[in-house]
This record gives C-alpha cells, structure tokens and sequence, in this order.
C-alpha cells in the first residue's frame, strides 16, 4: 500500500476541495507579495511623470487618471526634448552617476581579486603567522562582518584627511572594498572548497607552478563563484550611504547622498525626486533580473551543506 | 627534479624546499626587506618630525607613507618568494588581503580608541585635548544613547517577525507552482534597491501623510488619522516596515534553498505515516532547517546592528529620538554638533557591545544545533 501511495505526488490523495483551496491561497499569497514588491516601484516610476496636481490627488494609472508629461525628466535634464540642451542638473547627475560607477566597480574588482586569492590559499595551504593557523586568519576576516561602519567613519574620517584621500573615489574604493571582502572570502572559500584537489595535484605534476595552476586550471571553474560575488559586492557597493555621506562633499558624491540631499532641501519636488529614485534604482534592478541566478548564489554560498 | 616531489601533493604542512634555495638569493631577499623596512621607518620617523615642527623636511600630507606602505608591502612578498621559495609563494596568497585588512582595520581601529578618549570637537577652535574618561561618564547619562541602544533590542527582535514571513514566502516559492522564476525575481527585487532610494519612494512618498497611497488605504481601512511617522510607536513601527521590506527577500533566499537541499524523502514518509501538512512542517521541515535558520538569522542581525540610512533620510532619528538607531545617533552626533570625540566613543563602546553581544548569539546557536540534532 505504501508504495502505491509514494508514487503519486502529496497533492493527488487529497480530496479535490482541498487541493482547490491550498491552491487558490497560495497563488493568493503569491500575488499579493507580489504587489507588495512591485508597487512601490510602480509608484515611483509614474510618479516621475505626473504634474503636481496628480501626485495632490493621488492618481495612479498613466492614461486613464492622468496624462503623463516628461516633467521630471526634463528637471532632470533626462527627456527627450531636453536631452541635446545643455543641462547642469544632468552633467550634475552624470557626474555622481560615474562616482557611483566606479567607485562600486573598482570596490568590487578589487575585492574579487585579493579575496579570491586569500580565499584559494586558505582551503588549500596550511599557515603560520606567529601562532595564528588558517582557522583563526578565516575567523579574522569573516570576524569584519560584524563592524559597523560606525566604528570605522570617524577615524577615516581624520585619518584621510591626513593621507589626502577625503572627498576622493580612491578613498571611498578603500573602504568599500573593505566593506565586502568578508563577504567575497566567503562566498569564494565555499566556492574552491567544492574544486577537487585532484586538479591542481596534476597540473603540477604536469610541471605548472602553483600560480600557473591557480590562473589557468582553478580561476575557469571557479569563475561563476567569482561573478556571483562580484555583483553581491557590487549591489552592496551601490547603494553604501553612511561613508559616502561622512567622506565625501564635493568631488566623489555618489547617488545615494545625492538623492539623500534631495529629499531635505527645498520642499519636495515629487516628480524630479521621483525621477531621480527611478533612475537610482534602474541599473541594479537590471542587473539582478538579468542575473538573478547568480545573486543567489553568492547569497547561499556556504549556508546550505 | 626535487622540487617537483615536493610540490607533488598540495597539501604540504611544512615542505623542505627552503634547504634548496642559494645562499645568494636568500641574502637577497633579506637585504631587500630590510631595506624596505628601514626606508618605511625613516619615512614615518621624518615625518612625525616634520608635523611637530622639529625639523623642515617632509611631505605636507601623509600621503607618500601610504605609497611606502605599498611598497613595503610588496617588498615583504618578493621577501618570502626569495627566502621559502614554494612556501613563499603560498605565502604570496593570503599577503595582499591581509595587509589590506590590517592597515584598513587594526590601524582606525587603535587610532579611534585614542579618539574616544579626547575631547574633540571640530567646530571649536580648541582642538584635540586628552580627558580620559569624561567621554565614558558622560555617555553612561546620556539618555539618548540609552534610548537609541534600547532601540536597536526592539529593532532586532523585529527580526524575528521578519524571519517568519520570509519562512512563509520561501514555503510559497517551494511550493508546486508555476511562473516560479518570476515570483522568484520579483520578490528578490526590493533588496537590489538602494535603502535611500527606498526610504524616498515609501517613507517619503507612499507614507506621505496628505495623499500618499499607503495613507489613503489607511483611511479606507478606518484609520483616521495615518501619520506613521509623528508618534513614536507608529514611527518605529515604520521603520521597521521599511527595513523589512528591503531585506526579508535576504532570509527568503536562504531559507528556501534550505528547504530545496532537502531530501522529499522524508517529507514523503512523514506523509505516508499519516501525519497531516501541519505537522509535518513542525515535526519534519522546521527541525531540519534549523541550521540555516540559524545562519539567516544571525546574518540578519549582523545587518541589522548596522541600521542607519533609512533612519537617517526617513525621520532623521525623530519624533524626539524614538526612532534613532545608535548608528543614526552618532552619525548626527558628528554632522550636526561635529562632536567626534564623544561620538567616537560612543562608537567604540557600541562596538565592544556587539562584539559581546554576537559571540554570545553565535555560542548559543551552536549549542542549540547540537542539542536539536
């Protein structure tokens, strides 16, 4: 009789009103996160093109409720009519759209590289600095997870002032890549941990030294580890605030604070704020639709045995 | 030929390759970082003599002994490649993280308990004075502090809630349905956004008291008058909203490839034996995840001892401090009254809490894996 049972899947016993039941509150329960997800994104982006008297009246559907209208784009100096003017609210924002960019791209290559390194040496070599094993120089980087960037702003604070490095995308590079290289250790430990030794074991007797092993027979399989670790830094990157709003004034801004210093000055503009989250929040909503797959797996790495 | 036998196995506790070295190239080596050493050393030394004034060579910053410090770095790994041969070069692995930690961590670190310990405030023409303690004693009256620490207990037992609904949404995305990937992404999606981002598009603008939509379905709701961020209760309740909504997808990734590692097993014969969906879930499914609940969780918590943007940009810490968290206290603590002494120190002795506070969380988890399984 068991066997019988285990070959049709949990659903089948059941008595049809049941399952009918389980799946309408599911597929329920599935909307409704949905929506929860979704709408606020919705609203920010139509918000971006609605007139004052739309956002007052809290209009919500482009066409039916109102007309929409370029306005915040064009504040921005992002609309199609505007888009060949000049624009110093656009070369503004360009300007800390790059900030962003390359601070976070920099931060995580960085990170990627001398992480992946640590990572590699401690699951395959045995070490001793003084009397510290592999052990306890893994916990010592996994052990900077816990410091909140609290504890570092001040001192940086001063201290760069004093290297010259305040206000500067090296500055914030340095810090970001501090930031996520516990994160990139770990996720690229979790990854050479599941290479087989047997690999790099006949590389060398093929005559490779070990740097020739790790660059041309371990770095190829390791690589997806590598990508999934890359975009988790990159999307923690992106979107730092604290350091960024204490280090920087003029020159390294990203956007972040400039959305943050939006938002207390001079009433609220909502389309132009609106505009501007909107275009914040696009090139990692894309990134991670398009590359969801390896977001989750820098974020599972190592939870699940 | 030698060589080659020794490096045959990669997993060599202590090789035998520094016998093979030339003396040459290990005095070499030796020169060189000494060298380097030495040059590090002077550099610091001219330059402590250049900024109080006893002498009148040097650099106007510090800059050129970060430069050294690279260098030194470097000299140390071509150090160990010269004298350990092999063993050097596995050296050469862990060294750039290493130095990298320990210059961007050790150093601040030290220099910020030195700065706890002074009274410092920018804004004052005084500049930096030691007073020991007097930072301490006036932190241990400082009701604001207090209240932003008892803040963060309530903001991370919100954790707790928020672990329950990603439990439930990894259940859902478990489950047999279709269009798995869409859910999947979609509800992945608020934690790609930028926390400042989002504390504008739903603290500010969804939230907003006169037409934002999350006021109007309040009032529909028989909520007459929806100012979420004016009592303090309603305030913190909010935030805690805002920082769920950005991070419970998080957990949900954790969670549920917990529940796919899973063997359908024994769910199966849990089934077979008679037992009902609930429980099976209580007596199956929740025990076997309780180890990468564990994980999410603490990982959660790390995160959230860090809370300070959306608290920052939403309500600035208000109504009255209700909303602070101790990082948005000292953060207005250093913009607004530029009291970095102080504020260092309440930093540091935040820190020193947290440290206690996750050893002592990290030793009970796995305590209780063990006694559960």
């Amino acid at each position: 009789m068991s066997v019988q049972t285990t070959e049709y899947t949990v659903s089948e016993i059941r008595s049809p009103a049941a399952f009918i039941t389980s799946r309408v509150f599911i597929y329920g329960a599935l909307v409704f996160w949905s929506f929860v997800c979704l709408f606020p994104i919705y609203w920010t982006i139509t918000t971006s093109f609605k007139s004052a008297v739309d956002v007052t009246q809290g209009h919500l559907i482009p066409f039916v409720d109102f007309q929409p209208d370029w306005k915040g784009w064009r504040s921005l100096g992002l609309s199609p009519d505007s888009i060949f003017e000049t624009s110093t609210v656009r070369d503004e924002f360009l300007k800390r759209f790059m900030n962003s960019v390359i601070t976070s791209v920099g931060a995580s290559s960085l990170a990627i590289i001398i992480g992946s390194l640590a990572a590699y040496g401690l699951t395959r070599y045995r070490y001793h600095f003084a009397w510290f094993k592999n052990e306890d120089i893994s916990f010592f980087f996994l052990s900077q997870l816990i410091l909140p960037p609290v504890v570092l702003a001040l001192p940086f604070l001063v201290l760069y002032r004093e290297v010259a490095l305040l206000d500067t995308r090296i500055g914030l590079v340095l810090l970001y890549t501090l930031m996520v290289l516990p994160i990139v250790i770990w996720i690229m430990r979790d990854q050479f941990n599941s290479i087989p030794v047997e690999l790099e074991e006949a590389a060398l007797v093929d005559g490779l030294t070990i740097w020739g092993a790790f660059f041309r027979i371990v770095m190829p399989i390791a690589l997806p580890g590598m990508v999934a670790a890359f975009i988790l830094a990159m999307v923690l990157c992106w979107n730092e605030y604290f350091f960024a709003a204490l280090l920087t004034s003029t020159d390294a801004k990203t956007i972040p604070v400039m959305v943050a210093s939006q938002t207390g000055s001079q009433g609220i503009n909502w389309w132009s704020m609106a505009a501007l989250a909107t275009a914040a929040i696009t090139p990692l909503a894309i990134i991670g639709i398009a590359l969801e797959r390896y977001l989750i797996m820098g974020m599972t790495a190592g939870s699940v045995k | 030929m030698a060589e080659q036998t020794s490096t045959a196995n990669a997993w060599p506790a202590n090789s035998t390759a520094t016998d093979l070295i030339p003396p040459g190239r290990r005095r070499l080596g030796w020169a060189l970082m000494i060298a380097a050493t030495l040059g590090l050393l002077a550099l610091i030394v001219m330059q402590i003599l250049y900024k109080t004034e006893v002498d009148t060579i040097g650099f106007y910053t510090w800059r050129p002994v970060v430069y050294a410090y690279v260098l030194w770095g470097v000299a140390l790994g071509a150090w160990q490649v010269l004298t350990r041969g092999e063993d050097g070069q596995r050296a050469l692995f862990l060294l750039p993280a290493l130095l990298f930690t320990i210059a961007m961590v050790i150093f601040p670190t030290l220099f910020g308990f030195y700065i706890a310990l002074t009274d410092w405030n920018l804004s004052s023409f005084a500049g930096r004075r030691f007073n020991g303690l007097d930072n301490f004693w006036e932190m241990l009256g400082d009701p604001y502090y207090r209240n932003a620490l008892f803040n963060m207990v309530l903001y991370v037992l919100a954790v707790l809630v928020e672990y329950v609904i990603a439990f439930g949404l990894a259940l859902l995305l478990n489950a047999q349905i279709r269009a798995r990937k869409f859910f999947r992404v979609v509800f992945l999606l608020p934690l790609m956004l930028s926390p400042v981002a989002v504390s504008w598009m739903v603290g500010k603008s969804l939230m907003e008291y006169r037409f934002g939509p999350a006021s109007t379905l309040a009032r529909h709701l028989g909520w007459d008058n929806p100012a979420f961020f004016s009592n303090p209760i309603t305030a913190r309740i909010s935030i805690m909203v805002l920082d769920a909504w950005t991070f419970i997808p998080f957990m949900m990734i954790m969670l549920l490839a917990g529940l796919q590692a899973m063997s359908r097993e024994v769910i199966e014969a849990a089934r077979v034996d008679g037992a009902t969906t609930w429980q099976t879930f209580w007596q199956v499914t929740f025990p076997l995840m309780l180890p990468v609940s564990l994980t999410a969780v603490i990982l959660r918590i790390i995160f959230k001892l860090k809370l300070a943007d959306i608290i920052i940009t939403v309500t600035s810490g208000g109504p009255g401090g209700a909303t602070d968290s101790v990082s948005s206290f000292i953060y207005r603590e250093y913009r607004d009254r530029s009291n970095v002494g102080y504020g260092t120190m309440l930093a540091m002795v935040y820190l020193i809490i947290i440290v206690v506070f996750v050893t002592w969380l990290l030793k009970i988890a796995s305590r209780f894996v063990r006694n559960v399984n």
